[in-house]
């Protein structure tokens, strides 16, 4: 069974059609990406999983149970973590307090300090800058962070948003290393990405999403020489 | 830092500005109005006090942007504001009597021009003095800025200690007195008082030794101070703890003397004070801690203490339908507060998807209906309508057989203080909780808190629930002190106060409270005597407050980093003082 299954979603904002009978599967230790173009639907998908939205009709089913049922702050605790679009860092705590707060949900205090041990050996960018305000650190700094906050509450699934917008080139090929890393570890990602060239060397298997509508889905490999892909969002 | 160079044209802005505000504070009659009121008796009245310090503060600021730190541009640039700005006082004085502008401006009057030329018949002559102290005051204040910052701290505080004590000097007086009358030697106080003070206030002779003495403190505190802190620092963490716990046991003994030593009348400002303080600290919750700006506060002040007055009432039958159920006040209290907090979540579900400014109206509306209620025909046969309730039964505490009754505000002041430092604990436990944590995570950003697997729902109806508590219980108190209620107290301008009050003293601050209380709304009661001018020289104070410090007295910690984060990277933020 598939770790998370979208069958035939559909999901609006207001009376805006957004998402129109979207079905994927993501099987455990995956890296799987979701590329498409500005407005094509990706983060709303990811939003629908996270249970911020609600999808009309359809099922979200994640490890055999029924997210379209359960609240999103509980979400979390089923073991899946997102990091948002455009970074989202609570700006005014420290990195520590940030990566605090990812594990929330947790109580095991001797666990959470590992973790948040292991999340400076993943980022040790971080760990010089564990005193200083989120704010304050550069846009990678702040990516790195919200991804290791969301490791922070150990999740069997990991949501990612547009993890390479607005960074430098350089930036972008260490945070997709770090999503090698975190998938080598056992954990299951779903990568959402404007960044079709990179997401698709690291994916294992992608899905094209056009209008709300998935158009395409195979092996990354196989994407990467897709007429069509390539045109479309490669550039060639 | 702004440009330090020296640029004639700003400093010539500066002082057209500095004499712009003397003109003002003639034209408005604050130089004429306080002539006999004393600083320093026969020798500085308060109006030519604020003459002085006008210039000072211009010559400081001046200074501040283009002395470049040195001795003689400083001096230079004091001497130009110093003149320019009393010239320009000077010119209305001179002006004020041919061209008699009394018609539009009452205060341009020979009033104002015997004070400002002492009563010299020869106008300029005696314009003369004006400009000499004007201008050395604003060389005083311009040197300042370029003293070294030890001296520079020393020497302001050492002037402001004389200027407040001097302003404030019968209270003051009264206090000495009451202590002496503490330790039972009422007649010592006397001499002591004749010495330091004139008839109105300070004697010459005081003020010399309050200068000293204030600027020897000052100089002890800023130069001993930081290595006693190194060395509190360097204490291990038990013994910081105990410390920390013995200041709060002092604390406590002080607030305990306190009322004993001020008197009646500062006790009385004193209750009001811990009033406010006690719904600071429910608000503090509500705005500081989970961000939700919530403006119609005072409406769960009026329901503790409507149920107070309603539950406790000896005279119900006088304003409305119901027989008094004439309890006490100690089982009224939970009821109120109880009430209070089932308000707060009733207003908290339907709001619950509302952000920012949305939420601030919703809440602004909630305030205005529940006052529009209490003073409504509809529920006149309950709550009493325009008429309120009178005959609120004070607070008893049972005494061997008897009963004392807490009927003084002296007595009452123990009452409210104890429930402030509830609320403080209480606040400061939930602030370390999982409850504070979530609080701020959706402070911070509501969707990535969720995202967290923080319950919104229930973490907003948490605060919003404990903050409607804190201010039911105020409220209960309130009407207990006053023995009657009306709709007409439970105003807006009790929501602007509260509120006001915590962004004085600092968001989400829980020493701020207590700071923004005694600043906001003891700081108007101490200036009651300059009737008038009062809510024009606190304005002012506010203002000045906002752009010199944004983050309040006394900051929480994450306040100040975001508001500084530009000044410097702080390696490791101080940890605020619980």
């Amino acid at each position: 069974m598939a770790l998370l299954e979208l069958e035939n979603v559909h999901s609006y904002y207001g009376s805006i059609h957004a998402l129109k009978g979207i079905s994927l599967t993501v099987e455990k230790g995956e890296i799987v990406t979701l590329i498409g173009a500005n407005g094509a639907g990706k983060s709303t998908t990811l939003r629908t999983i996270s249970g911020i939205l609600r999808p009309r009709q359809g099922r979200v089913m994640f490890d055999g149970q029924d997210l379209a049922k359960t609240p999103a702050h509980k979400i979390v605790n089923l073991g899946i973590s997102q990091v948002p679009e455009g970074r989202g860092v609570f700006s005014k705590l420290t990195v520590m307090e940030n990566l605090e707060m990812g594990a929330f949900v947790r109580t095991d205090k001797a666990g959470i300090q590992e973790d948040i041990e292991h999340a400076f050996t993943l980022f040790p960018r971080l760990k010089e800058r564990q005193k200083q305000v989120a704010g304050t650190l550069s846009g990678g700094e702040q990516q790195m962070l919200a991804m290791a906050r969301a490791m922070m509450a150990r999740p069997n699934l990991l949501l990612l948003d547009e993890p390479s917008m607005g960074l430098a080139p350089i930036l972008v090929d260490g945070i997709f290393e770090t999503i090698v890393n975190i998938n080598n570890e056992g954990t299951t990602v779903l990568l959402v990405e404007q960044n079709a060239l990179m997401a698709l060397q690291v994916a294992h298997r992608g899905y094209v999403i056009q209008t709300g509508e998935i158009v395409l889905t195979d092996d990354a490999k196989a994407l990467q020489v897709n007429e069509m892909v390539r045109e479309a969002y490669l550039g060639h | 830092m702004k440009t330090q160079t020296f640029d004639f044209k700003s400093v010539l802005k500066t002082s057209l500005l500095a004499g712009g505000i003397l003109i003002y504070l003639a034209l408005v009659g604050l130089l004429t109005a306080f002539l006999d009121r004393d600083i320093i008796y026969k020798t500085l009245s308060l109006s030519f006090a604020l003459v002085l310090i006008n210039n000072f503060v211009f010559g400081y600021i001046a200074a501040q942007h283009n002395s470049e730190h040195k001795w003689g541009t400083a001096i230079g640039i004091g001497v130009i504001l110093g003149i320019v700005s009393t010239a320009m006082l000077s010119v209305l004085v001179l002006i004020s009597e041919p061209l008699n502008m009394r018609e539009m401006f009452v205060n341009a009057s020979p009033t104002l021009v015997k004070a400002l030329t002492f009563e010299n018949e020869n106008i300029v002559q005696g314009l003369l003095p004006l400009v000499l102290m004007g201008t050395a005051s604003s060389v005083l204040g311009a040197v300042t800025f370029v003293l070294p910052p030890l001296w520079r701290k020393v020497l302001l505080a050492a002037l402001i200690a004389v200027l407040a004590i001097g302003t404030l000097e019968e209270l003051v007086s009264d206090v000495v007195t009451n202590i002496f009358k503490l330790f039972g030697n009422k007649r010592a106080a006397k001499p002591a008082l004749k010495f330091f003070f004139g008839r109105k206030g300070w004697s010459v002779n005081g003020a010399i030794i309050m200068f000293v003495a204030a600027a020897v403190g000052s100089y002890l505190w800023n130069w001993r101070g930081s290595v006693v802190k190194e060395k509190i620092g360097a204490l291990p963490k038990t013994a910081q703890r105990n410390l920390r716990i013995g200041t709060l046991i002092f604390l406590f003994a002080v607030a305990i003397f306190l009322p004993n030593i001020l008197g009646g009348y500062l006790s009385e400002i004193l209750v009001t004070v811990a009033i406010f303080t006690l719904m600071g600290f429910g608000l503090n919750i509500v705005v500081g801690f989970a961000g939700l700006l919530d403006l119609g506060y005072v409406a769960f002040f009026a329901i503790g203490a409507y149920t107070m007055g309603v539950l406790t009432s000896t005279q119900l039958s006088q304003t409305t339908e119901l027989v008094s159920f004439g309890w006490n006040f100690w089982a009224a209290l939970p009821i109120a507060v109880g009430m209070a907090v089932l308000w707060g979540i009733l207003l908290g579900v339907p709001v619950l998807r509302m952000r920012g400014d949305y939420l601030a109206i919703v809440t602004l509306g909630f305030g205005e209906i529940i006052r529009v209620l209490a003073l409504s025909n509809f529920l006149q046969p309950k709550i009493g309508g325009a008429q309120g309730i009178l005959g609120i039964a004070k607070p008893t505490i049972p005494w061997f057989g008897g009963a004392i009754v807490l009927k003084s505000s002296l007595e009452l002041y123990y009452l409210v203080v104890v429930a402030a430092a509830l609320a403080a604990f209480v606040s400061w436990r939930l602030r370390d909780s999982r409850a504070g944590r979530s609080w701020m995570a959706m402070r911070e950003d509501e969707d990535v808190a969720e995202a967290m697997g923080i319950n919104l729902i229930k973490t907003k109806l948490l605060a919003f629930a404990t903050g409607a508590g804190f201010s039911g219980l105020a409220g209960a108190i309130f009407a207990a002190k006053l023995t009657s209620i009306y709709p007409h107290s439970f105003n807006l301008l009790i929501s602007i106060n509260v509120l006001s009050l915590i962004i004085v003293g600092g968001v989400g601050s829980l020493p701020g409270v207590v700071v923004g209380g005694l600043v906001l709304v003891g700081l108007p009661e101490l200036l009651r005597e300059f009737s008038e001018f009062r809510m024009l020289i606190f304005g002012a104070l506010l203002v000045t407050m906002m752009l010199v410090k944004p983050e309040g007295f006394w900051p929480a910690a994450t306040q100040k980093r975001e508001l500084h984060a530009g000044d410097e990277v702080e390696p490791t933020p101080t940890p605020e003082a619980a």
